[in-house]
């Protein structure tokens, strides 16, 4: 049987760590991803269900941290959740058989890839990159945007921690932009 | 231009596209209302120089329809909805 040994979204064996002045940019690949959308009027089921299988599921733009499983909200009735890869590959089976029939689930890993940026204040760069009132916006905000003509998710876990997710098939082109502009403030 | 997003707050125009008139909801029974019901629909716009009901579609946030409520002459916003509300409320949507 052949070896196969899975590249990350940038083609390298391992993840990057890119370093600018003050700031860290790590590339996750870490981190098992996965969509769960609620079936039409089956809300309650799925909140029951993934309050027993330990999925939150935040309110509007937020960010739930948990172990394994955490989760941002991207759309009405409809969250991200992210899990550690080593212990849950294959996460879209593991929450389709926690959560049944009230939602539907989508694997999501590999259409993403997470950069993890951590600076003491993340503000002055990520007000060159989108359009996201960072310095104001509370902790645990999550939201999509636009950096660099990409759809990126963007995860505000502290004034100095973000996660972005953004398209797994430009993550040369997100890092880039990150790099640009990181210049330009650092 | 701030669309007020119904969910999300305030959000830069920027992040939404265009797609028309609210009526497009309205869409008649295409095997019971007859052609010109069907042709008004698709082709007949009125253009109003006034208040104006408008879909607008949040592509780069949470990819809900809006329903906007827009003066076309001064751009002033006075209603913002999500379109899943309005064509529930009218029965359109299941």
């Amino acid at each position: 049987m052949a070896s196969l040994q899975a590249l990350t979204a940038l083609g390298a064996r391992g993840p990057a760590v890119v370093e600018i002045g003050p700031l860290r940019i790590t590339e996750r690949a870490d981190l098992a991803l996965a969509s769960v959308a609620a079936r039409r009027g089956r809300f309650t089921d799925l909140a029951a269900a993934a309050q027993s299988a330990g999925v939150p599921l935040p309110e509007a733009a937020g960010y739930q941290a948990g172990a394994p499983y955490s989760a941002f909200w991207t759309a009405p009735d409809m969250w991200f959740v992210e899990a550690p890869f080593a212990s849950h590959e294959l996460i879209a089976g593991l929450l389709k058989a926690a959560l049944g029939d009230a939602a539907s689930v989508t694997e999501q890993t590999d259409a993403w890839v997470a950069f993890d940026l951590a600076a003491a204040d993340l503000t002055p760069l990520l007000e060159r990159l989108c359009n996201v009132d960072f310095r104001s916006v509370p902790k645990g905000y999550a939201t999509r945007t636009v950096m660099e003509h990409l759809g990126v998710y963007l995860v505000k876990l502290d004034q100095g921690a973000v996660r972005l997710y953004g398209p797994r098939s430009s993550a040369q082109s997100l890092l880039h932009a990150l790099e640009v502009a990181a210049a330009s403030v650092w | 231009m701030i669309i007020h997003h119904p969910i999300l707050g305030p959000r830069d125009a920027q992040e939404f596209v265009y797609l028309g008139d609210a009526s497009l909801i309205d869409r008649p029974d295409g095997m019971t209302a007859g052609i010109e019901a069907f042709h008004d629909y698709l082709y007949q716009r009125s253009n109003p120089a006034g208040e104006h009901r408008e879909l607008w579609y949040h592509e780069q946030g949470d990819r809900s329809w809006l329903v906007v409520t827009r003066n076309t002459v001064t751009h002033e916003i006075t209603k913002v909805e999500l379109a899943r509300d309005v064509a529930r409320a009218k029965g359109r949507s299941k």
